[in-house]
């Protein structure tokens, strides 16, 4: 009865001189009664318990004012906790504003449509349409890439896999998300490359054709190779999200479509894939946002230029929190504040990506809890 | 009930319908990758990797044509979906299987005493020696002020949600906490930039900006914050209710049932959670990098003077132009996957053996 109470109470009841309101107060004699605002508006009290004390067990039995004390403070501790996260987000847009806002009414370009980022200039001109372009093409790139094999790899270990084999191969995945972004961007930029270059020496060679590839040597250091690089990152996370939802599935859905003569690829297509395209598209977004917000594996293996072209496989290219991390260094007052409007940009692109991921996830999950 | 006649003994059921041998596939394979190879070099257009490419496209084309003529449409389909989800499988082994490889192969070069004994204060490009003493230091502690400042916060704001919050506002808080699980690292450094560096440092050092170790914590907890809220909010659910519903029968007061009950219950768990949370901020470098600014020499006050950290080094290192620089940087690669990786797999370890009974 008295954590039921303590719900609806008043949520600020941390500080030492606030007395607990509790249902039906204990003791409540004139003193307690007056200084406990609520308790003229609770129910009345029956004479008997003012009286006995809390013999008559109930209310009675519970610990008197020091302990309710406790429980606000506890509440209000908790709640303060609570209410931190809201804070920081909060706080985090309101600096970013704060900061970016001299360093916008400085610049002498056009912030969206400028492609060069010339921040530190007397006077400052600067603009993350190309940022913009290379963050944007690389999670494209990284997600083409990755979707369709993270997917093929959750339905492997979801139903094709030995159980034992994919508990283990299922760690080794999970594992791959440990590894920090630095590592990836070191693998990238001295094993990785060179495979790229030959490929994209291949793809010259065959498909220049094609606006993607007719890029000029040399080759290496592109936004194909960031893209990948992020392929790499992203996998895990779409994997073990969809490979989750997935297993999922009810079994008397699959075991109907089994039931009914459909093959094991007609079961998944009819019976798994419908079931779990919410979580996966989730999976997706979630993967977008890693990829935006990636910074040093791309601030390592782009060749920083900034340019908007369609070439994905010659030496350039450049993102937002690439941008950041390397420019940061030479960087002046409003240096610093260019990349911190640069930075509330990406901030915003990717609230809003994983908003929409969690809208999904929270709509489904009450899908799921229904149809259980 | 089975209404089928048995079939008399020393005979086998004839309802199974006609299928291709296993040998069948093989000989697909081999006839794939012969073709493959022959384009490939015969036109010259590319080398072994485009043989196999070429050749796995072959194979499940030719799969796809001869299963369909022994054993139907549906079936080469299944077979041959079932062939490109397990590809799809084999492709993502190989970037971990070279990362792992490349990780200890050149990792191992300077993997030496004086790595660990030596920080890169007045290391040159020509010297070949140099370590990431000082990084260590700088990982360690800010992540362990990191820690110090999330964990409490991140426990008490989950039993927030779990114990006490009810209706709109806790949604609010649960949303939040999971959209701020993807702000990038980046975010985080130029908030802590923006707010503690700029603009409260400044009061504490003589009016410039201060970068410190502890403004590289603050970030890292930012970081931290809203997974150890998910991970110990979800293990605070998984504990049964009727454990609280005992403690409460008994008088004990609310407080002291989450204290003394729920959360030795769920300990396990949120432990785990926050090993997690801690190896995902050990690796981060972005954060790092703007706002502790990176140091060379051993600076142990995480709260004034600039201070470097393990992820830091790596990045530093692998920009460097000395010839010596990528060796550390491989060597600082492996010592951090050593260590978030330990932490992991620990935590993991750790969830597996102490699950909660539901």
């Amino acid at each position: 009865m008295a954590d039921r109470h303590s719900r609806s109470a008043d949520v600020n009841t941390g500080g030492p001189g606030v007395t607990s309101s509790h249902a039906r107060p204990v003791g409540a004699t004139a003193s307690t009664g007056v200084l406990d605002g609520r308790s003229g508006g609770d129910a009345p009290v029956p004479p008997d318990f003012r009286h006995n004390g809390g013999a008559l067990g109930g209310g009675g039995s519970l610990p008197r004012r020091k302990g309710f004390g406790a429980e606000n403070a506890f509440r209000g501790l908790t709640l303060a906790a609570g209410t931190m996260v809201l804070v920081i987000i909060v706080a985090i847009t309101v600096f970013l504003i704060a900061r970016a806002v001299p360093a916008l009414q400085a610049n002498e370009a056009n912030f969206l449509t400028t492609k060069e980022w010339y921040a530190t200039q007397t006077p400052p001109q600067f603009g993350i349409a190309a940022l913009v372009w290379g963050t944007v093409v690389t999670a494209v790139i990284a997600l083409l890439v990755a979707v369709p094999i993270a997917l093929g790899i959750a339905l492997c270990l979801s139903h094709y896999a030995h159980k034992r084999i994919a508990t283990i191969l299922g760690f080794l995945i999970d594992l791959l998300a440990a590894v920090p972004s630095v590592v990836y961007g070191l693998w990238g930029v001295m094993v990785f490359i060179n495979p790229v270059k030959d490929f994209s020496v291949w793809l010259n060679k065959y498909f220049s054709w094609l606006p993607f590839f007719s890029g000029e040597a040399p080759y290496g250091r592109s936004l194909l190779l960031g893209g990948l690089v992020l392929a790499i990152m992203v996998l895990p996370i779409v994997t073990s999200l969809s490979r989750e939802v997935f297993m999922q599935t009810p079994t008397a859905n699959e075991e109907a479509a089994l039931a009914l003569g459909a093959t094991k690829w007609e079961m998944i297509r009819t019976a798994v894939i419908p079931y779990g395209r919410p979580g996966v598209i989730a999976s997706v977004m979630l993967g977008l946002g890693r990829a935006l917000g990636e910074t040093i594996a791309l601030a390592m293996t782009l060749g920083f230029l900034n340019v908007i072209s369609l070439d994905v496989i010659s030496n350039g290219g450049n993102s937002i929190a690439a941008n950041i991390a390397n420019g940061f260094g030479e960087a002046n007052e409003i240096g610093r504040g260019a990349l911190i409007a640069s930075g509330l940009v990406l901030f915003t692109i990717t609230l809003i990506v994983n908003m929409i991921a969690r809208a999904i996830i929270y709509r489904r999950r009450e899908f799921t809890e229904s149809a259980a | 009930m089975s209404t089928t006649t048995l079939p008399a003994p020393g005979q086998s059921p004839t309802l199974h319908t006609k299928r291709l041998p296993a040998v069948a596939f093989l000989g697909i394979a081999v006839v794939a990758l012969g073709v493959s190879a022959a384009i490939c070099y015969g036109a010259g257009i590319g080398g072994w990797v485009l043989t196999l490419v070429l050749g796995l496209i072959l194979y499940m084309v030719g799969v796809y044509f001869a299963v369909r003529a022994v054993e139907g449409a549906r079936s080469a389909r299944n077979r041959t979906w079932s062939a490109l989800i397990h590809s799809a499988f084999v492709l993502a082994v190989l970037p971990l299987a070279s990362v792992t490889w490349t990780l200890i192969s050149k990792g191992m070069e300077r993997f030496d005493g004086d790595f660990f004994n030596a920080s890169m204060n007045n290391i040159g490009a020509r010297d070949p020696n140099g370590g990431a003493y000082h990084a260590i230091i700088g990982t360690l502690e800010q992540v362990g002020i990191a820690a110090a400042i999330t964990i409490p916060l991140g426990v008490l704001g989950a039993i927030y949600i779990v114990e006490y919050g009810r209706g709109r506002f806790t949604f609010l808080i649960r949303f939040f906490v999971d959209v701020m699980t993807g702000i990038p690292s980046i975010v985080a450094g130029l908030f802590v930039l923006a707010f503690w560096v700029l603009i409260v440092s400044p009061w504490f050092n003589d009016g410039a900006p201060a970068f410190s170790g502890f403004a590289a914590a603050l970030a890292l907890s930012v970081l931290m914050l809203p997974t150890i809220v998910r991970s110990t909010e979800e293990m605070l659910r998984l504990v049964p209710a009727p454990l609280r519903e005992g403690s409460y029968a008994l008088g004990v007061p609310k407080w002291k049932t989450i204290l003394k009950i729920v959360i030795p219950t769920a300990l396990p768990g949120i432990v785990t959670g926050i090993m997690l949370s801690i190896a995902r901020a050990a690796g981060e470098t972005a954060p790092v990098l703007l706002v502790a600014g990176g140091s060379a020499a051993i600076n142990f006050n995480p709260f004034t003077g600039q201070q470097g950290s393990l992820s830091l080094f790596v990045f530093q290192q692998a920009g460097d132009a000395s010839r010596f620089a990528p060796a550390r940087a491989w060597t600082g690669a492996l010592t951090l996957v050593a260590l978030v990786l330990i932490l992991t797999i620990a935590a993991k370890l750790l969830a597996r053996r102490n699950r909660i009974p539901r």
